[in-house]
């Protein structure tokens, strides 16, 4: 490293000048999301600068997606038994990992949707470990979202794997209004995280969900091995998603997958991320999801909800737990945050 | 479930009497519900909600995020 390179990574000084006064200027004012280049040069600021990023990324989120925060909930309906290898996943059928098949039934999919409505939430995602859905879980899918639909004020997501185009378009019939369906990672490190099958799979999925006119949910975890650089990249790759909401996981290493040996990542290094694929999509809904109670704790929880972060699900996860639901509603009572009314559009 | 016995780790299903547990413990306080049966180490049937868990061992039947929380 010459002297001038170090002295630009420690300020944050890149070729165009300061890169948090370059977004400043590009993302704040312009609303132009930052480059591959400026996203890493983002990850790459020193500790001593996250209060500013977070701080930019906030300001952010007020100025192109507003102070309301989108709340969710989430329910496996089927658990375990995947025939996908993704690593850091313990419901993989490949792995030896503690979880074990388990279906919901529909009277208690539409009891957790209930739940999930008390919290204030406007939407609720079905969620099945599966490479992609079969006739039975789409039979499934059918009569539960017509249950919560009937029963529920809410807005019903679905996370099914991979869809044809026929599925595709039964769910959008069927009045799903959110389809989410994870990249995960930098498509230059996926083939380290999934060998089952490929980024491009998932890619044209999001589009066949696309243009059927469901809302696209994609994002993936953080901490995977990947370097700044295909963070950087992934950060972009979902900018040109061009995604509603975009969940941020953070990596949970589970017994049995092949990450177990991989470490929780630390809150600062997360936060940073946070700042910085904010300033990648201004305007998407960035969710807090899996992984940031180990990660970042109570206090990192409000400093990313003051770092960019305009969503997160509340309650428990599909096979973790999360804080209670309770605590995330006053955190947000506390900032001062209203949450989401149904049929908003932020 | 009835007896409370924990001679088994709900994290690991190591034996709660041999080796460190701590980040077991740490795990099942934060993010995890139990999933080895801490009478016999069997791998339970876990399904986890929103606002709670269930887990179920084929031998000693089920127990709730509400009846844990009640002991």
């Amino acid at each position: 490293m010459t002297a001038s390179t170090g002295t630009a990574r420690q300020t944050g000084q890149g070729t165009g000048g300061d890169i948090l006064a370059v977004a400043r200027e590009q993302v704040l004012e312009r609303g132009e999301g930052l480059s591959e280049a400026q996203v890493l040069e983002v990850l790459r600021l020193p500790g001593e600068r996250l209060t500013e990023a977070l701080a930019l990324a906030h300001e952010v989120r007020m100025r192109w997606c507003g102070p309301d925060v989108e709340v969710e909930g989430i329910v496996s309906l089927k658990t375990g038994g995947c025939p996908e290898d993704c690593h850091f996943c313990s419901q993989s059928g490949l792995f030896d990992s503690p979880v074990r098949a388990a279906w919901l039934d529909k009277d208690r999919l539409v009891e957790a949707a209930k739940q999930t409505a008390k919290t204030g939430a406007t939407e609720f995602c079905i969620v099945a470990a599966v490479r992609g859905p079969d006739e039975k879980l789409m039979e499934q899918i059918r009569a539960g979202v017509a249950a919560i639909r009937a029963e529920v004020d809410i807005n019903v997501a679905c996370s099914l794997g991979m869809l044809t185009q026929a599925q595709v378009d039964e769910l959008a019939a069927m009045g799903v209004h959110r389809y989410n369906h994870n990249l995960e990672t930098a498509r230059s490190h996926f083939p380290e995280v999934v060998t089952t099958h490929t980024w491009e799979e998932r890619w044209e999925t999001l589009q066949m969900v696309r243009a059927a006119g469901m809302e696209v949910c994609c994002g993936g975890i953080v901490g995977m091995g990947e370097t700044l650089e295909q963070r950087a990249e992934f950060a972009v790759q979902l900018a040109e998603l061009e995604p509603d909401e975009v969940p941020m996981n953070f990596l949970i290493p589970n017994p049995g997958t092949p990450f177990a040996h991989l470490d929780v990542p630390q809150g600062p290094d997360a936060l940073m991320t946070i700042a910085a694929f904010r300033l990648a999509m201004p305007r998407t809904v960035l969710r807090f999801a899996g992984g940031r109670e180990l990660t970042l704790g109570d206090l990192g929880a409000e400093q990313g909800m003051l770092g960019g972060v305009n969503a997160i699900i509340v309650g428990n996860y599909l096979t973790n737990l999360g804080r209670p639901a309770e605590q995330d509603l006053e955190m947000l009572d506390s900032l001062k945050m209203p949450i989401k009314a149904l049929n908003d559009t932020l | 479930m009835t007896a409370t016995v924990s001679t088994y780790c709900s994290f690991c299903g190591g034996e709660a009497a041999t080796g460190d547990h701590d980040r077991c413990r740490a795990r099942l306080s934060l993010i995890d519900p139990p999933r080895y049966c801490p009478e016999c180490a069997r791998r339970m049937v876990v399904q986890v909600d929103p606002m709670g868990w269930t887990a179920r061992c084929s031998r000693h039947g089920e127990t709730t995020s509400a009846s844990r929380a009640q002991r």
